[in-house]
């Protein structure tokens, strides 16, 4: 019932916003909304399968230029450019999206719990997170994604699941702070005081009240992920080209290409790469303008003082 | 309360003087008249006490007269201090008078002390900000001296707001706006965060300092009881005017508003043996009531005040009151022309709990 | 209390302490950490049906002893027993599980101080209002939706269709408190917490909120511990009051005898203190000086002995009153003497206790630390502070001031009246010699 109240006024706020963050926002929905048409519709808008080399038995040119078959050319695995780049949009959105989705499944409730409870349990959950937060991010990723190669292979939820363990912390911080706050909060004593449990007062008060900031987060990590992805791709650790195309794969097996004056395998992933995080971007910060408090001003507009009547 | 230092039958000269000023924010919905043609003055040495509800535009008034309002708030109508026309002033101008010459001390003391910085530090600051070229030890004998003044004791001149209790550091907050002898100051609800004893010894000593700065005040707060025992004249504030103005002991022991009496009598005291309160809750001020503001929760209320804003009137004692009730009580001339159909009582609808604030 | 009277919840010698956090440092050393006595050996009984009102200020604990009757705040000794009805068993709330407690929280309700802060500010009113009943599994469904709009009907906020969906930013203060009486209420509670429930509100509200607890007493059969700072509130509402002080209860008895005439000191101060817009009325001037000592170190003896007007040789007189009182001196004298005396006592770290009891002045010019006690005494000898003082003597490396034993002062029946009002005071203790004392 709460949320069906609070969600239009949430979008209201977002709508409202003046000014130039207004019009980022917009960009960052409109970049972001385009490749989700990408992702979504990538059977009808690719020409191609992703790992197709071939069309009825003949064989893709290797290196074409564009022209109507390939229209942004093929690439030196005589794959289609312009397939692989639409998708590669699914194949991004579906890694990003999981692993947020995962890292705040597992760091909202962790960081509720630790916050509230407090405590021993507190402080090994705190001391690990902050340990696992310190590494390098690309680092951890690389690590998880050896590991998990041997045990579920290199497709998509091996990536989504290394990337995954980079961003629990990033939740786990944020909400368990907020937990540490809220848990002095007057209408928490109050859930204790007419008989809640703690599970109940962690679930109906707490909850509620913590989870506001984790959209902003997602969507500012969504672009770290799906630069870490690439990085990981790039390396040759992320996702086989026979699992899901992906563009920093790509973008690696292009770079010698490029120094032989073949711009095009190269380019047009890099351009998706560049394009969707600058989206997913300012989408993050848009939100994060709206939605958190301290960064947001209150307008008020200028008043004209309209002439007295006389009494 | 009311011993004014120096001859109270002489008139002191008058250090503030508002007319016809309003302040008024806008918003979405249209202007908010948080101050709506406020006329008043405040004499050297005077403490004038401004009560009312919350939202009523105390608050606006306070900073209005300072210059410190927000973006898109406008003030207009006259303001001079010291003679000086302050709406035309220039903002530069405006920036050096205050703390100079205009004071505030506000609610929450610890906010606007820096931790990082002894109470000697901020004396120094604030010194040297306004007054180029003062000797470091004219600096320390001129804020021993205002600490002294607020019972601080000299031993903690280089101390950290830290280790200061809350009343502590509101008197280290009003000897910081006093150490630049201004002329006039602004407090706002400077009180309302400390405990009772500490409440009634910093009153006591507001009440006090006119003899020693010759400072003249205004102090804002929604507790009736303050005023009484710190103010020499009060006014009170509804729905962005002022409704009664005048001496406290007067305003308080003959009340004309019904307001004013009704604010009075809904006030729990140690002699309360009833509960009483006033309907309904103050009006939005971006769209008040037409006539007298007051009006749909005026137990006096007639036709005459639901169509039209009363009059300021002075009465004999000396108050200043906008009141067709009191009007029609007090004889005055205005009341004679009031009709039977005016002066018949307004039939309000019923208040609900619901609206109340 | 009433002698026919049942007490309800009866309190006996509780204790509740915490543990502070030292700096980062000490807690990262493992130092020594301070303990704040909330409340310090509080006895107390709540009779059925009466207004028990508790009174002080910030740091009295009067908010713990609230909060320790719904088992909030853990006893650290010492214990409350609670009887529903007045043939149930009595239970011990001080040592309940924490599931017990929980239970016990139909029966005992709470009022918080800022309304504006007691409702979950994304849950609805209707939702708020309803959650003890669904927590505790008292209802649900239609049953539920009909208990909810009884009850904020119950609490004015009529008509319910215009509330129940809001939340609690769209309410005025005063709404917000109502909604949070509501929801106190819906499970028919015995007994009513209310800390603070009007001071945050505006001056035109406190009275319909107070009316609003005053009929629910009468319709609901209530008991009230009503929590306040407010001398003139607890007047007109409570049966009975208790004025505590830095943890303790000083003095106890029916409200109009404690208004008649009030005894201990501190209640003295409190109720000279109130604002009054009663126009006749005049500024206190003899108001007790400083504000409430830390918890964590309070005043040996009697814990009001530094601010009391009153205080007199056994109210237990320590060094840091010294250092006060040479503090006061030199806010008042010039500031040069300030300065010359600054040589002799530092900036009072010289002040301390002497080995062999009393205090002491280490400086290297005994002589001159003599003569500033002279001045200072001579400038203020009706101070309290020297009625404290018998003597003193100068010796090769300072000073040595000897001090009248203190005590603390217990709570027992005052003399005079129906002997229904106890006071902790020696100017009431008959067994203290009054000699010096300025009169009770």
């Amino acid at each position: 019932m709460a949320r069906r109240v609070r969600t239009p006024r949430v979008f209201q706020t977002i709508w409202n916003t003046q000014g130039l963050a207004r019009y980022l926002f917009l960009t960052g929905v409109l970049i972001t909304g385009v490749f989700v048409v990408f992702a979504l519709l990538a059977p009808w808008i690719a020409p191609y399968d992703f790992a197709q080399r071939s069309v009825d038995g003949v064989r893709f040119p290797k290196l074409a230029g564009a022209s109507g078959e390939h229209l942004l050319g093929t690439n030196d695995q005589f794959y289609d450019i312009f397939s692989r780049v639409i998708w590669g949009a699914r194949t991004a959105l579906l890694v990003v999206g999981l692993s947020i989705l995962l890292s705040a499944v597992v760091g909202v409730p962790l960081g509720i719990v630790s916050g509230y409870t407090g405590g021993w349990f507190d402080r090994i959950t705190v001391f690990l997170m902050d340990a696992l937060y310190s590494f390098p991010s690309l680092l951890l990723a690389i690590v998880f994604s050896f590991l998990l190669r041997n045990a579920i292979g290199g497709g998509i939820l091996a990536a989504a699941l290394s990337l995954t363990a980079i961003y629990i912390p990033q939740y786990f911080r944020v909400v368990r702070n907020t937990t540490v706050a809220a848990r002095e909060a007057t209408y928490v004593e109050a859930a204790r005081a007419i008989g809640a449990p703690p599970v109940t007062v962690m679930r109906k008060y707490v909850f509620g009240n913590v989870v506001q900031s984790v959209p902003v987060i997602g969507t500012l990590n969504a672009a770290d992920a799906l630069g870490t992805l690439a990085a990981l791709g790039f390396l040759g650790l992320g996702i086989q080209p026979t699992e899901a195309s992906e563009w920093g794969y790509d973008l690696s097996r292009a770079l010698d290409d490029v120094s032989a004056g073949v711009f095009a395998p190269a380019f047009w992933p890099g351009l998706a790469i560049i394009a969707l995080i600058t989206g997913l971007t300012l989408v993050g910060e848009g939100l994060n303008e709206t939605l958190n408090p301290a960064l947001r001003r209150r307008r008020l507009r200028p008043v004209v003082l309209t002439p007295r009547e006389e009494a | 309360m009311t011993s004014v230092p120096g001859d109270p039958s002489q008139p002191r000269e008058v250090v503030l003087e508002a007319e016809d000023l309003r302040v008024w924010y806008g918003t979405e919905r249209g202007p908010v008249r948080a101050v709506d043609r406020v006329s008043f003055d405040v004499r050297r040495g005077e403490i004038l006490g401004l009560v009312g509800e919350s939202g009523c535009g105390k608050s606006t008034l306070g900073r209005g007269l300072l210059g410190l309002l927000p973006d898109g708030a406008a003030r207009d109508g006259a303001l001079r201090f010291e003679g000086q026309d302050m709406l035309s002033m220039r903002p530069r101008d405006q920036y050096a008078m205050r703390g100079a010459r205009l004071g505030m001390i506000f609610q929450e003391p610890l906010t606007r002390l820096n931790p990082l910085m002894r109470v000697s530090d901020h004396f120094t600051e604030t010194l040297r900000a306004h007054e180029q070229g003062l000797s470091g030890a004219e600096v320390e004998r001129r804020s021993l001296e205002a600490l002294r003044v607020m019972g601080i004791p000299p031993t903690r001149y280089r101390a950290y707001p830290h280790e200061f209790s809350g009343g502590m550091r509101q008197r280290i907050m009003i000897a910081l706006t006093l150490v630049l002898r201004p002329a006039f100051v602004v407090a706002d609800e400077p009180t309302t965060a400390l405990d009772v004893l500490v409440e009634a010894q910093i009153v006591r000593t507001l009440h006090d300092l006119r003899a020693t700065y010759e400072t003249a005040m205004l102090l804002i707060t929604h507790n009736l009881g303050i005023v009484a025992e710190a103010c020499d004249r009060v006014a009170v504030m509804y729905a962005g005017r002022i409704v009664e103005i005048g001496e406290a002991r007067e305003v308080f022991a003959r009340p004309r508003h019904s307001y004013t009496r009704e604010l009075l009598r809904s006030t729990i005291t140690l002699s309360t043996e009833g509960l009483e309160f006033i309907g309904g809750s103050p009006p939005d001020l971006s769209e008040p009531p037409p006539g007298c503001s007051f009006h749909p929760r005026c137990p006096d209320a007639m036709q005459i005040c639901a169509t039209r804003a009363p009059r300021a009137r002075i009465t004999d004692a000396g108050s200043r009151v906008s009141c067709w009730a009191a009007d029609i009580a007090d004889g005055a001339p205005v009341a004679a022309d009031l009709s039977a159909e005016d002066r018949s009582p307004l039939t309000t609808e019923e208040v609900l709990v619901a609206d109340e604030a | 209390m009433r002698p026919d009277q049942d007490p309800v919840i009866e309190v006996e010698d509780l204790a509740v302490h915490y543990r502070l956090q030292g700096g980062a440092l000490a807690r990262l050393l493992g130092l020594e950490t301070r303990t704040v006595k909330a409340l310090d050996g509080v006895s107390l009984q709540l009779g059925r049906g009466e207004v028990l009102g508790v009174v002080g200020e910030s740091g009295s604990g009067k908010s713990t002893l609230g909060r320790a009757m719904l088992g909030l705040a853990p006893a650290t000794a010492g214990s409350i027993r609670y009887r529903g009805h007045d043939d149930a068993e009595a239970q011990l709330v001080s040592a309940m599980s924490p599931r017990a407690l929980r239970g016990l929280r139909t029966d005992v309700q709470m009022v918080f101080q800022d309304p504006g802060a007691a409702l979950n500010p994304s849950m609805t009113i209707e939702r708020a209002v309803g959650d003890p009943l669904v927590v505790h599994g008292l209802a649900s469904g239609a049953e539920l939706r009909r208990r909810v709009h009884e009850a904020l009907e119950r609490v004015g906020l009529s008509p319910v269709e215009r509330f129940a969906s809001k939340l609690p930013a769209d309410l005025s203060g005063g709404q917000k408190q109502r909604a949070v009486i509501a929801r106190a209420i819906i499970m028919g509670p015995q007994v009513l917490v209310a800390d603070e429930p009007i001071s945050m509100l505006d001056m035109s509200v406190r009275a319909k909120i107070l009316q609003l607890m005053l009929d629910l007493k009468s319709d609901l059969g209530l008991t009230y511990l009503y929590i306040t700072h407010d001398l003139a509130s607890a007047k007109y509402f409570c049966d009975r009051i208790a004025i505590m002080y830095l943890g303790r209860v000083v003095e106890i008895g029916p409200t109009a005898e404690i208004f008649a005439a009030p005894r201990h000191p501190y209640t003295q101060a409190l109720l000279a203190a109130v604002p009054d817009p009663d126009p006749t009325r005049m500024l206190p001037r003899d108001l007790p000086r400083g504000e409430v000592p830390d918890a964590a170190e309070p005043p040996s003896g009697c814990a009001f002995h530094p601010r009391c007007p009153a205080a007199f040789a056994p109210c237990g007189w320590e060094a840091r009153d010294l250092r006060d009182q040479l503090e006061r001196y030199w806010a008042g004298s010039g500031l040069a003497d300030y300065e010359s005396d600054a040589r002799v006592v530092g900036d009072l770290g010289a002040v301390g206790t002497h080995r062999d009891g009393g205090l002491r002045i280490s400086t290297r010019d005994p002589d001159a630390a003599a003569a500033l006690l002279d001045r200072a005494r001579a400038a203020d000898v009706t101070d309290p502070f020297w009625r404290g003082v018998t003597g003193w003597r100068t010796e090769s490396d300072g000073v040595r001031i000897d001090l009248a034993p203190g005590q603390e002062p217990r709570l027992r029946v005052a003399p005079g009246g129906e002997g229904r009002v106890e006071v902790a005071c020696h100017l009431h203790d008959p067994s203290v010699s009054h000699a010096d004392t300025p009169g009770p």
